[in-house]
């Protein structure tokens, strides 16, 4: 569903970011993507949502390659990826349920299914009690949570988390990354950049290893279902 | 549609304070425009009034045949410059010359005064050159004795006229073109005040268009907002200066609807090409 192949992006100053990378990240599939600050992770995740072009290679997201991809046709693609980052990203004047009804309202979403949908995805992420509550009264956990919920909220394929940990303590940490399981449970791919290695020994899930712009480590290439 | 109107109001609430600045100097930009304006239009309303007056009158000899004369009359009325013809008699000319001058009235006396033939030019046909071409032709009769139009006076009103013409398109320029910077930057100050909301709106899904329309609202509305303000300052100043300084026409109706046009219009340039830039950037 996600599928590099060859793919190296360099930027105009600081050099090379990515070199040649390939993998193949499957439907329902959960991967953290590991390794320094500075190797690379975010580079991958701004190519799959396309904030970032590769400079060669070629990038296939839901069948769409980067090669043909139009400017037009990029708002559409986001639609079925859900991305979460470090810093939450919600907007502050609006209440958890507004910053979920926002990702549904900017896409079209009819005005009739908007209540339920919101309701439902707040219920799943545990913050149903807390849907009026503006970001700055909650904690960074729930802010977290109402992220997420706004990148479940349009039924994503693949949910990327950008160190979705980072500024989390290890309490709020353990309850977002059960979250990111049982949503990869539920059938949503996911795909967790993050240096926490804590959280990738404790799990079998796949591993890709980044350092210097380059894939150094698969954990999956043994298993030919992964690869090609 | 209603939900792109209902951010933009949301843009107001959230930063009134912002809101007010990019209005009031908008306002500020147009009101100065606006002054500008009217200084150029009521100049040109006296300076018309005066071009209005210029004049070439023939003094006719004495006893000269009224068919004569009439003929004549008819002959310059064709000429292309000519707006209109009026031919003064003795007995009009003395009568004008007692109503204006009063205190001479005794002074006056039958066959005193010329007849004369006054020839007013079309509008826009009053340039030296051309009255002096009218006067030429109207010297050729051989039965008038002398041409007036002061010659000097009209060079002086023209000149005057290409300097205040001159000086207005570049103020006027310059006042439009400080206007739109200043009414760009303001809108471009609240677009990067919004540049994370744009993001997260990209970040789900929204299309270019999506994002841009309720910018575009808000642009035109400060845009209104602020031609209104200006035309309200503008007309203070107008009664201030009516008061105080000296009467001054104020804009006509459809003047003032051009300009409120124009802050909408402003203000949606202004928006359009602010999001647009940044829209492309990111």
């Amino acid at each position: 569903m996600i599928r590099f192949t060859k793919v190296s992006k360099h930027y105009a100053r600081g050099g090379p970011a990515l070199e040649e990378v390939s993998f193949n990240l499957r439907r329902g599939e959960f991967a953290f993507l590991t390794g320094p600050s500075g190797a690379g992770k975010s580079t991958i995740l701004k190519l799959v949502y396309v904030a970032e072009r590769p400079s060669a290679g070629e990038v296939r997201v839901d069948g769409k390659s980067s090669v043909t991809l139009s400017r037009k046709e990029i708002p559409l693609l986001r639609r079925r990826l859900g991305v979460v980052f470090q810093d939450f990203r919600l907007l502050d004047d609006r209440t958890a349920e507004q910053n979920v009804a926002f990702a549904l309202e900017v896409t079209g979403t009819a005005e009739s299914q908007i209540g339920p949908k919101v309701a439902r995805v707040l219920t799943q992420v545990g913050l149903a009690s807390k849907a009026t509550a503006l970001p700055h009264e909650l904690s960074g956990g729930e802010q977290q949570r109402v992220a997420i919920a706004r990148a479940l909220v349009n039924d994503p394929l693949v949910l990327l988390a950008d160190e979705p940990t980072g500024n989390l303590d290890e309490r709020s940490t353990r309850g977002i990354f059960q979250l990111l399981r049982d949503i990869n449970a539920s059938g949503t791919a996911v795909m967790m950049a993050t240096h926490d290695l804590s959280l990738v020994r404790e799990t079998q899930f796949r591993t890709l290893e980044m350092n210097r712009g380059r894939m150094v480590f698969d954990s999956a290439a043994d298993d030919p279902g992964a690869q090609g | 549609m209603k939900l792109a109107f209902r951010e933009a109001l949301r843009a107001f609430n959230r930063a009134p304070m912002l809101s007010m600045l990019s209005v009031t100097t908008i306002a500020f930009s147009l009101f100065a425009f606006g002054l500008f304006g009217l200084v150029a239009l009521n100049l040109r309303n006296a300076l018309q009034q005066v071009e209005d007056r210029v004049e070439v009158r023939g003094f006719i000899s004495a006893g000269t045949s009224p068919e004569a004369v009439s003929a004549a009359v008819e002959d310059v009325a064709l000429f292309p410059e000519v707006g209109s013809v009026k031919l003064v008699t003795e007995a009009q000319a003395l009568e004008r010359a007692r109503r204006e001058l009063r205190e001479f009235t005794d002074v006056f006396e039958e066959g005193l005064l010329p007849a004369s033939i006054e020839v007013r030019m079309k509008p826009g046909l009053r340039d030296p050159e051309t009255v002096r071409t009218v006067a030429k032709r109207l010297e050729n009769y051989d039965f008038i004795d002398d041409v007036r139009f002061g010659e000097e006076w009209v060079e002086n009103l023209y000149r005057l006229r290409n300097i205040a013409t001159g000086a207005g398109l570049a103020l006027g320029v310059t006042f439009a073109l400080v206007a739109i910077i200043i009414i760009g930057s303001t809108i471009r100050m609240a677009v990067l005040a919004r540049s994370r909301e744009i993001a997260i709106m990209r970040l789900v899904g929204a299309t270019d268009g999506f994002i841009r329309l309720p910018f575009l609202i808000e642009g035109a509305i400060k845009g209104t907002l602020g031609g209104l303000l200006a035309l309200v300052l503008s007309w203070i100043a107008v009664v201030v200066s009516g008061r105080w300084v000296l009467q001054v026409q104020f804009f006509e109706t459809s003047l003032i609807l051009a300009g409120i046009l124009a802050g909408a219009g402003i203000g949606l340039l202004g928006s359009a090409l602010s999001v647009g830039r940044h829209l492309k950037k990111v």
